[in-house]
């Protein structure tokens, strides 16, 4: 098979993959009787048009870019996590102990202690998964599935049991202290400008894209990140150029756990302001959509964040203004995550017909 | 703890045992031909949901397993064509099915009925009714067997029986016949079965269509037999934990048949924690029960009780050489 040019893997194929999912679920659309056209409408209205939903549509984004990181950090050294969900909830864990434990003089510092908390308890819950995957051999794909489990039933434990106030009923925390309250965008000198009300983006997006930049440096600047691509290239290559494969292993994943507790910073400090059952509400596994759209880049990885904020907040808006369930933008993620990293090869095979013709119609003629 | 608290137990176990077993088996196929199948889940998902709406339109519950085995091999066809046919990632094309199913069940359930997403409660004959098998009632005065015969092995969904028949079935298919070899061969390597002049391709479309057929069989059996009509998310996981049930089974029948039956007896102890804290004499957090089977499941993937491999050529798509 003819090889791609540069540009046309980088830009063409995740924009072809985009335009496939988004042909498919227009088709979908039509077939529950809505017009996919009103529905772009609303959703673009809702989600781009003003302030206010630019906002929301930021607020998911910063999630996203971070599970989408933890995805491409795992990728680089060729595995899978899986297990964002469950992580980025166990982060939430770390978060929530931080903030209500800690009596931080000021909001700055929390933030610090608590995206600490964050990354360390998303760490620590990937910690036995990475250690089977380096040791024993276990799949990590499979035993993230089962820590994302484990973590929704340790949380219903720890809210139910444990953390909630007496006297409450629904399984949450106490209100964190008003002092752990991040600013939102709306509050920030120069952005108050452009965000006159209220909004629930907060200053973990600034993080979010510091570790986007992170990561950048981290794969591309630095001997670790080298020894984790080559890892993932090539296992016996690595091995033979004396990469220990224990430690990038466990160094790749443990980088991917935390920033998937990272994400909760955004969340659960940021936006709920205590912990609640299935806080992560899916954003866990969407960084899977996200890595893979962004074609594991960290600027990828924040684009196709962004992408999937407006998706976030458009299917939402679906919900209130339209005939169209919320479920809709749960159909787009998996179509985007189905010809964005399984179909990649059709597209790709569909991409090198099309050049094959431009480049040499004889030849091409010829094959087919 | 009486002999009737365990009977009921054991009676729950059963019935929560059977749509594991099914979507277990199911997993089995799809493995031992070498495509890695998380997507066990979703096409249960949608198998349920295609059940329960036709069976609730046509007041027919076979109708209703026929449209959900259809639901369900739609599916495996479409991850066939990502895994076998373009060679993709097979765990994403996996991800991205349980996505799919997730929200177009929705989707459809609401467009069909307005009901948030639910199909309408079904009774009747668009339901596979418990049946009595021959002389439940007469054997109930046999001290212990005759109890347990008429509580635990009687009154269920035909569905049921027939789950206990797949894996019989699956076991003779597999080690008895000429297909059970070369799907396990495929599975292991498939260089090989294509070096013996058996097409590598369509032995993994095959698997994955029985595959298909049984999570169908599971799906329907979740909305038209253990509840009355399909409502949004519920399977809640079990094709996760069937999953698990098949490493913790070492990909073998009548094993997944015991570790199917294991993780439901403990999803049926998770509705009695009053029983657990009399059995263990402390009491136990009932996420800890629903967490048992995840957590048995990473120790028997650890290696720690005999080490759990899989087929060996799974995940990778076959490139035939030219």
């Amino acid at each position: 098979m003819d090889r791609l040019p540069k540009w046309a893997d980088i830009v063409l194929v995740p924009f072809l993959s985009l335009v496939l999912a988004a042909a498919v679920s227009a088709v979908v659309i039509l077939a529950i009787g809505q017009d996919p056209w009103e529905a772009l409408t609303v959703m673009v209205e809702g989600s781009l048009m003003s302030a206010y939903g630019w906002g929301y549509t930021l607020y998911y984004t910063t999630s996203f870019i971070f599970t989408g990181l933890a995805v491409t950090v795992a990728f680089h050294a060729g595995l899978f996590n899986i297990g964002g969900e469950g992580q980025a909830q166990m982060g939430g864990l770390g978060v929530a102990l931080c903030c209500l434990f800690i009596p931080w003089p000021h909001w700055s510092l929390a933030l610090l202690g608590a995206a600490l908390g964050g990354a360390a308890f998303g760490a620590a819950w990937i910690a036995i998964p990475a250690w089977l995957q380096a040791k024993r051999g276990s799949h990590i794909v499979i035993t993230t599935i089962m820590f994302n489990y484990i973590a929704s039933s340790l949380l219903i434990y720890m809210l139910v049991d444990v953390l909630r106030p007496k006297g409450e009923q629904d399984p949450a925390t106490a209100r964190f202290p008003s002092v752990t309250n991040l600013p939102k965008l709306n509050e920030l000198p120069g952005l108050d400008l452009l965000f006159t009300q209220e909004v629930r983006a907060n200053v973990t997006l600034f993080i979010a894209l510091a570790a986007a930049v992170a990561v950048w440096a981290l794969l591309w600047r630095t001997r670790l990140g080298y020894a984790i691509r080559a890892f993932g290239k090539s296992q016996p290559a690595a091995k033979y150029a004396g990469i220990d494969a224990t430690r990038i292993t466990m160094i790749a994943l443990l980088l991917s756990g935390a920033l998937a507790g990272l994400m909760a910073v955004n969340n659960v400090m940021g936006e709920a302001e205590k912990l609640v059952g299935n806080s992560a509400s899916g954003a866990g596994f969407i960084g899977i959509a996200v890595a893979l759209m962004g074609r594991n880049h960290p600027i990828g990885v924040v684009l196709a964040a962004l992408l999937f904020g407006f998706l976030f907040q458009g299917g939402a808006e679906l919900g209130l203004w339209t005939k169209i369930p919320i479920e809709m933008r749960i159909v787009v993620q998996g179509l985007v995550i189905l010809f964005t990293g399984a179909l990649d090869m059709m597209v790709r095979m569909m991409l090198t017909r099309i050049f094959g013709l431009f480049r040499n119609p004889a030849r091409a003629q010829g094959a087919a | 703890m009486d002999y009737n608290t365990l009977l009921q137990i054991l009676d729950t176990a059963v019935r929560f045992a059977t749509p594991l077993l099914f979507a277990c088996l199911a997993g089995l196929y799809s493995e031992r031909s070498g495509v890695f199948d998380i997507g066990l889940e979703g096409k249960m998902l949608i198998a349920a949901m295609c059940a329960g709406a036709v069976a609730a339109l046509s007041g027919s519950a076979w109708l209703g397993l026929l449209a959900g085995i259809g639901g369900a091999l739609v599916f495996a066809l479409i991850h066939g064509v990502t895994s076998i046919t373009f060679r993709g990632n097979q765990l994403i094309s996996g991800v991205a099915l349980n996505f799919l199913a997730s929200g177009l069940t929705v989707l459809v359930a609401q467009r069909l009925f307005q009901q948030g997403g639910r199909t309408p409660p079904i009774s009747g004959e668009a339901r596979f009714n418990p049946i009595t098998l021959p002389f439940a009632e007469e054997a109930r005065q046999i001290p212990l067997i005759g109890p347990f015969y008429a509580e635990v092995i009687s009154g269920h969904a035909i569905l049921v029986y027939l789950a206990f028949a797949s894996v019989a079935l699956t076991w003779w298919a597999l080690y008895r016949t000429r297909f059970g070899l070369r799907l396990r061969a495929v599975g292991e390597n498939p260089a090989a079965v294509d070096t013996a002049g058996i097409s590598v391709t369509r032995l993994r479309f095959t698997a994955l269509l029985i595959t298909g057929v049984l999570c169908g069989l599971a799906g329907a059996y979740m909305a038209t037999a253990l509840q009355a009509g399909f409502g949004k998310e519920m399977t809640a996981g079990r094709g996760y934990i069937a999953l698990a049930a098949l490493i913790f089974a070492k990909w073998r029948p009548i094993a997944a048949m015991w570790a199917c039956l294991l993780f439901g007896f403990f999803q049926a102890l998770a509705l009695r924690p009053d029983v657990v804290e009399w059995m263990v004499r402390v009491k136990v957090p009932v996420p800890f029960l629903d967490a048992l089977p995840y957590m048995l499941t990473v120790f028997v993937l650890a290696g720690f009780v005999g080490k759990a491999i899989p087929p060996r050529a799974g995940g990778e798509p076959y490139v035939k050489e030219r």
